[in-house]
């Protein structure tokens, strides 16, 4: 009897501990209601970021009688590329997207060697007043672009640059691009942190100085190149407030010409047309926007690893 | 015998220093060029009247007039400026503990978690000045109106509770997308912590609530400072600033061409300058508190 109870007892705590192991996980395994929590923390904040490139995508597939039915909320009745041809033509996407394209690649690559001739001279060199321009280097960060913008544009104009890409190009190339003081930092963190004894056994081979740093520094720092050309790119694409000034009337990039996309259309489409349907509406500049960002998008996905891992692997934050 | 050694080497040293300037020398021109003669160029702009005529520009010297002017005299601009300097209060905090959750969720091993993680860093990839004024004013990303009940809830509350989560709620998505860059920070340098340190700890006992605030959180104060900086930086020059904005309104401004936007912007960077100093501060006064 007694020992019938205990079997029985230890069959309850038995069937009780492999549950708690199944829904709690244990040190191997994560349990359900870990990924349950961890899901629905995930998956509410990421819907989130989600949002409002799902409602742009959705959107531009609207044609102008879903747009105007209250009943349609998510899923339109039918695709309709009306909208994306407007937008094209708009936008004169091509043309566009070629001088994004060149005016955010040229710049990022100037930048990139610029940044890395620098840092690698502050990480590898013992010259004087070194604690000075580090100083410096961060105030060019600090220092805003609405100060030096007016004397910039003054000297660019002075020189017949304005409407060159020039003024983009020349800052860049000195190391006094977009961020560039982070780029810097980052060279130099990644310069600083690999063996001297690398560079002093080339030396002894009978390697100069600049030898030394075209085929040992550079190859060494690829994470530290990746992650200098992505973020270049990124932000001189979505640039607007300084090459507008700069180059924006004869230059026009995707961004640029997002923002003033609604008078761009009326250009293109006559406003004094009688049909309604050719207006612009929610779903066309919806669909600009998604265009406008959409080269970038399919960059992101194509290096979305690299974006992460290199930053991971150039020591970014540094210690 | 060390100074004998020094002595010695003292040429290769030069030569050596000599090879760092000429890898540096790059940085100094542009410096020179491109931000230290603009700087003074622009303190120069603020300080004087401008005269733009066909034998070149011509200035008057008028001292502080346009800070007075700014100031004192325009409507708009110390308004915009209380408000962002108010905003950058209360969204800095918010963003960067938003993001140190993010980054210790994305820091575990779990399923899907590369989808997870382009998910979330998507906002570094799209954050331009067109690309979001174009979705704040298209549609409404506004959580405070989303649900009809959560809003009669949030009504009910008394003023002091209220406002502040209204405010979280109505800028929440904004939040979300200056949080790009400092997820990505801590992200990378959670994944430095050692996970021996914290094997150590829970073999001494210690629970994951002790582990975070131990471990953890002075792990990453430093990132967290840079963050902060980062992102007081990131909203004062984002091209959405109505601050911004209105100096870039006034550049070439009938009677007062550059001068009223230069003085303007020196005020902004002022600003600025001392809400990066509270930030110092703040992560200083909780470094001590820590060491005590």
């Amino acid at each position: 009897m007694k020992v019938s109870k205990k079997i029985a007892s230890d069959k309850v705590e038995f069937t009780q501990h492999t549950v708690r192991k199944i829904l709690l996980g244990s040190k191997e395994k994560k349990g359900i209601v870990n990924l349950i929590v961890y899901f629905a923390i995930l998956g509410g904040i990421g819907f989130l970021f989600l949002y409002p490139v799902l409602y742009m995508i959705i959107n531009s597939f609207k044609s102008p009688e879903d747009l105007v039915d209250p009943a349609i909320n998510w899923i339109p009745t039918s695709l309709y590329f009306g909208n994306y041809v407007k937008a094209y033509a708009t936008l004169d996407f091509m043309n566009t997207f070629k001088n994004s394209l060149l005016m955010s690649i040229i710049p990022a690559i100037i930048q990139t060697i610029a940044t890395a001739v620098i840092g690698y001279g502050l990480a590898r060199f013992e010259f004087p007043l070194k604690k000075l321009w580090f100083t410096l280097i961060v105030a060019t960060f600090i220092i805003p672009a609405q100060v030096t913008l007016i004397p910039r544009y003054m000297m660019f104009s002075k020189y017949g640059m304005i409407n060159t890409p020039w003024p983009n190009l020349l800052p860049a190339a000195v190391g006094q691009g977009l961020k560039s003081a982070i780029f810097i930092l980052i060279f130099f963190q990644f310069f600083n942190s690999y063996p001297k004894s690398l560079d002093e056994a080339a030396e002894l081979d009978g390697a100069g100085k600049f030898r030394v740093f075209s085929t040992i520094a550079v190859p060494m720092a690829k994470p530290a190149i990746v992650v200098s050309l992505l973020f270049s790119f990124v932000w001189y694409w979505n640039e607007t407030s300084q090459s507008s000034l700069f180059f924006g009337s004869v230059i026009k990039t995707l961004p640029m010409k997002l923002g003033n996309f609604a008078a761009a259309y009326e250009q293109v489409y006559n406003p004094n047309d009688a049909d309604v349907y050719s207006a612009i509406n929610e779903s066309i500049s919806l669909t600009g926007t998604f265009l406008s960002i959409l080269p970038l998008l399919i960059l992101y996905f194509i290096l979305q690893k690299q974006f992460v891992e290199s930053v991971e692997r150039s020591g970014i934050t540094g210690e | 015998m060390k100074s004998k050694k020094k002595k010695h080497s003292l040429t290769i040293k030069q030569r050596n220093s000599l090879t760092g300037y000429l890898f540096f020398s790059p940085w100094i021109i542009g410096f020179l060029v491109f931000t230290l003669y603009p700087v003074i160029y622009s303190i120069r702009l603020s300080l004087n009247e401008l005269n733009i005529t066909t034998n070149g520009i011509l200035m008057k010297f008028k001292g502080l007039y346009y800070y007075n002017e700014a100031i004192n005299v325009d409507t708009s601009f110390k308004t915009y400026l209380i408000d962002e300097v108010c905003f950058t209060l209360c969204a800095t905090p918010i963003i960067i503990v938003f993001s140190l959750i993010i980054a210790l969720l994305l820091n575990k091993k779990y399923p899907l978690l590369s989808f997870f993680r382009g998910v979330f860093f998507l906002p570094v990839i799209i954050m331009s000045g067109p690309v979001i004024s174009e979705l704040l004013s298209k549609y409404i990303i506004d959580l405070s109106t989303f649900n009809p009940l959560i809003h009669q809830f949030l009504m009910g509350l008394p003023g002091f509770v209220r406002n502040p989560i209204i405010f979280a709620l109505h800028n929440l998505v904004f939040f979300l997308w200056f949080s790009g860059v400092p997820i990505l920070i801590f992200l990378a340098g959670l994944q430095k912590v050692s996970s021996e340190i914290y094997e150590a700890a829970s073999i001494d006992g210690a629970t994951a609530w002790e582990k975070f605030w131990k471990i953890t959180v002075p792990f990453v104060k430093p990132m967290a400072m840079v963050n902060a900086i980062y992102t007081v930086m990131e909203l004062a020059n984002s091209s959405n600033n109505k601050v911004n904005l209105k100096i870039d309104s006034h550049l070439l401004e009938v009677g007062r061409p550059y001068s009223f936007s230069a003085a303007m912007s020196w005020i902004h960077f002022g600003v600025t300058l001392i809400l990066l100093l509270l930030v110092y501060l703040v992560f200083e006064g909780f470094g001590r508190r820590e060491k005590a």
